[in-house]
């Protein structure tokens, strides 16, 4: 397949590790902060390839992980009802909330379905005029675009039966809350590199700047972060500290001017809790008031009640680089895949899950 | 799944027969005659895909177990149970191609049941069966067969039952080719056999693909198994439909494909086979059984670097991260 | 975060309305309807990045093989390196 197999070719991908082995003087820590690109290093064993001075931890850049749970009861609360449709992506079905999970209303009766796009949410509302047809729209900034269309469209065409419940967090703000963190591990980032393609990156070099840190927006493939790897590993060295883009093939300077005017005329920023991080400043997506019959939480007026985390799980510490999988009390037996304590364990890209699945066998 | 047979069936139902754990039961009638036995349910949705249906699903999955057993496929059994309401036209396609598939797996249907349950207690239809086949005598075919330096082959290329459900699955349909592998086996098993190639072990990769098959399968025989993802052929198209829904293809059903453990020497004779058939054309050698002991199965990436393959918790779900 | 494919435009529909312009996306032979709001400039045979239904950019074939440029630099340096040659900068 054309611009992936390219990517994934052995000797390039053995010459940049090498090229790596040759610079690296030190120990270091680096964030790859995309869930994607966690998945592509466990999948291709990426890691194996560094050396051993080179700690990758997995950062907060997963929808699955960072959706509070009072979200996911709300969700829980809205698809149990007889008159909704609910529809979602495959990834948010096995997040856990305080006792169940989304297939577990679909399996008790509740009509939850699992779409590729959301628009196909319309051609649902279209067909089922008397159900409320509901959208969990999720995601970071590279989803935003997609979902404002859903909405954006539904208003044009007069669709009334269709709804967001909204959970969009941001990336930058996240990259500073780990900065700022006093325990903070990072020493430089691996930036999401489709995140980036709609929303370029003129907001990393103060970021860069302020907290002194390499910050190089990489792609997804296995030559793709190791070249991202390469060249934060360089600046380290040389102890610079800037902003670069390694995935030039598809992420500009200032990024996809109309993703970014139709994310701002449906959605505006506004403070956003993280599960397991707790709640962090304009760091997320909430729908504007224009748009606010589309919005599900005013919709189906929900219960807001603040519900605690797992007291044993120390996902925040994970998703900020703190600690490890194996550090937790809990992981591989009171947390495992089929039982997930925390969304770490449930995402197959959480830090818990890879770990889980691709090292438990020792 | 697996911790439900572990912990709950197999102590319950525990017997020599029953603990071989394998597609099916090998059975020796103590008068030279020994057969194989297997059951299996088939609870697919949607009922019809490209390349198959329930039907088809049905007889070929039996057949298909008591090939891995190494025993001739002869008689089923088929237990209906239909949900009320279900188009008659329906019910009669499913059973004339089931009709058509015994022909082509030359098995008979001897016996069968039908039940009818509530609207909306069922899916359509359901269909369980039960197999025999004769196991020619001096054949042992079974996990426990398998030795260090065997290499591992499969008979075609992975993915394409699993990837053509979802191509026809409500909400992820996208415009393809792709079709069902859904096949007999019998004919490339007999091959081999008949070509004196000596096979320690038969599975096919249903379900959870060739990595959850693989994982079983070094767990019930306590040996490392090492495979290289760059000898795993996986057809462009379904490449794609994976990398669009994130799906890991060593984790997509197939239902026309089977790993076969055999000594090095037999290997390429065994390939050499396998590559007659239709969509045979694929068969490949993916890796070996290692000296070390351990119930781990580890890759060599298509980077080269190494990495554990586990087995997956629960059906694969497409994902946006 | 955000799993995202490059597949090849193989037909669009203008409807006349920007936002709802369609296309046919291919990836390795199979073929999704694919949202080209954000993609205006993109035309039959353009490779894009899609993302949930939608694309997000044309993918640029010039940079595309810049990586491997790159990297022949880098062959070129290593050996330079290994003989003792200096060490120039390459990214």
């Amino acid at each position: 397949m054309k611009y992936i197999d390219e990517y994934r070719d052995a000797d390039a991908a053995q010459k940049l590790a090498r090229a790596i082995h040759n610079i690296t003087t030190r120990e270091w820590t680096i964030m790859e902060i995309c869930g994607g690109q966690t998945h592509s290093i466990i999948k291709f064993g990426i890691d194996e390839l560094l050396p051993e001075q080179i700690t990758l931890v997995h950062g907060p850049g997963c929808p699955v992980c960072v959706t509070p749970v009072e979200l996911i009861e709300k969700a829980i609360e809205i698809a149990s009802r007889p008159d909704v449709i609910f529809c979602s992506f495959g990834d948010m079905l096995r997040v856990p909330g305080k006792k169940k999970d989304l297939l577990t209303v679909k399996s008790e009766g509740g009509n939850v379905r699992i779409v590729y796009s959301p628009l196909d949410c319309l051609k649902i509302a279209q067909e089922q005029p008397d159900k409320e047809v509901v959208f969990f729209a999720v995601g970071f900034e590279t989803t935003a675009p997609a979902n404002a269309m859903a909405v954006y469209q539904a208003q044009q065409q007069g669709i009334k039966n269709f709804s967001l419940l909204v959970s969009h967090v941001l990336v930058p703000p996240a990259m500073e809350a780990i900065l700022s963190s006093p325990v903070n591990q990072v020493q430089g980032f691996l930036a999401a590199g489709h995140v980036c393609t709609v929303m370029g990156y003129h907001e990393y070099p103060p970021i860069a700047e302020k907290y002194h840190v390499p910050i190089v927006v990489t792609g997804f493939e296995p030559v793709d972060i190791l070249q991202g790897v390469y060249a934060v590993i360089k600046q380290l060295e040389e102890g610079r500290a800037e902003v670069e883009n390694q995935y030039r093939r598809v992420v500009r300077q200032q990024g996809n001017p109309g993703a970014q005017q139709i994310i701002q005329t449906v959605f505006e920023v506004s403070n956003r809790k993280w599960r397991g991080v707790g709640e962090i400043p304009q760091s997320g997506l909430r729908l504007r008031d224009t748009y606010r019959a589309y919005d599900a939480e005013f919709k189906f007026n929900l219960s807001d009640q603040a519900i605690p985390e797992d007291p044993e799980c120390i996902s925040g510490l994970i998703l900020q680089g703190v600690k490890k999988p194996h550090e937790c009390t809990a992981f591989g037996t009171r947390c495992t895949p089929e039982k997930p304590l925390g969304a770490p364990m449930v995402s197959s890209e959480g830090a818990c899950a890879a770990y889980f699945r691709y090292r438990a066998r020792g | 799944m697996h911790q439900l047979i572990g912990k709950m069936f197999a102590p319950a139902f525990s017997n020599k027969l029953l603990n071989q754990q394998h597609d099916g039961a090998a059975i020796d009638l103590g008068n030279g005659t020994k057969i194989a036995f297997t059951t299996d349910s088939f609870v697919v949705s949607p009922l019809f895909f490209p390349g198959g249906n329930i039907g088809t699903l049905a007889v070929n999955g039996t057949v298909n177990d008591l090939a891995m057993c190494g025993a001739k496929p002869l008689y089923l059994s088929a237990g209906f149970i239909i949900e009320e309401g279900l188009p008659m036209e329906t019910l009669w396609q499913v059973v004339h191609s089931m009709s058509e598939a015994t022909e082509t797996a030359g098995v008979q249907l001897v016996t069968g049941d039908t039940k009818v349950v509530d609207r909306g207690k069922g899916d359509g239809i359901y269909i369980n069966t039960a197999g025999i086949g004769l196991i020619d005598s001096d054949r042992a075919i079974s996990p426990t067969q398998i030795q260090p330096g065997d290499k591992i082959l499969i008979n075609g290329d992975l993915g394409r039952h699993g990837m053509a459900i979802m191509a026809v699955r409500e909400g992820l349909e996208f415009e393809t080719e792709i079709k069902s592998d859904c096949a007999p086996l019998v004919d490339p098993v007999f091959a081999l056999l008949d070509a004196g190639i000596e096979v320690h072990c038969l599975r096919d990769l249903t379900r959870g693909g060739l990595a959850t098959t693989l994982v079983e399968i070094a767990e019930s025989i306590n040996t490392h198994l090492h495979i290289s993802e760059a000898a795993v052929p996986v057809r462009e198209d379904v490449r794609g439909a994976c990398e669009i829904l994130g799906f890991d293809p060593f984790y997509v059903a197939n239902e026309g494909r089977f790993m076969a453990f055999v000594p090095p020497d037999d290997a390429g004779r065994a390939i050499e086979i396998l590559r007659q058939f239709p969509d045979g054309d694929q068969a490949a050698i993916i890796g070996d059984v290692t000296e070390k002991s351990g119930t781990v199965v580890t890759m060599k990436s298509q980077i080269g670097a190494t990495r554990i393959l586990d087995m997956l918790s629960g059906e694969q779900l497409p994902r946006i991260c | 975060m955000c799993l995202a494919v490059p597949g090849k435009i193989t037909t669009i529909q203008d409807t006349g309305d920007p936002l709802l312009r369609t296309g046919k996306v291919s990836f390795g032979g199979i073929q999704k309807e694919v949202n080209l709001a954000y993609v205006p400039e993109a035309k039959i045979g353009d490779y894009v990045l899609v993302h949930v239904g939608f694309a997000l950019n044309v993918v640029d074939e010039a940079e595309a093989n810049q990586v491997f440029e790159y990297l022949r630099e880098m062959g070129e340096l290593a050996e330079l390196t290994e003989t003792g040659g200096d060490a120039s900068d390459t990214s």
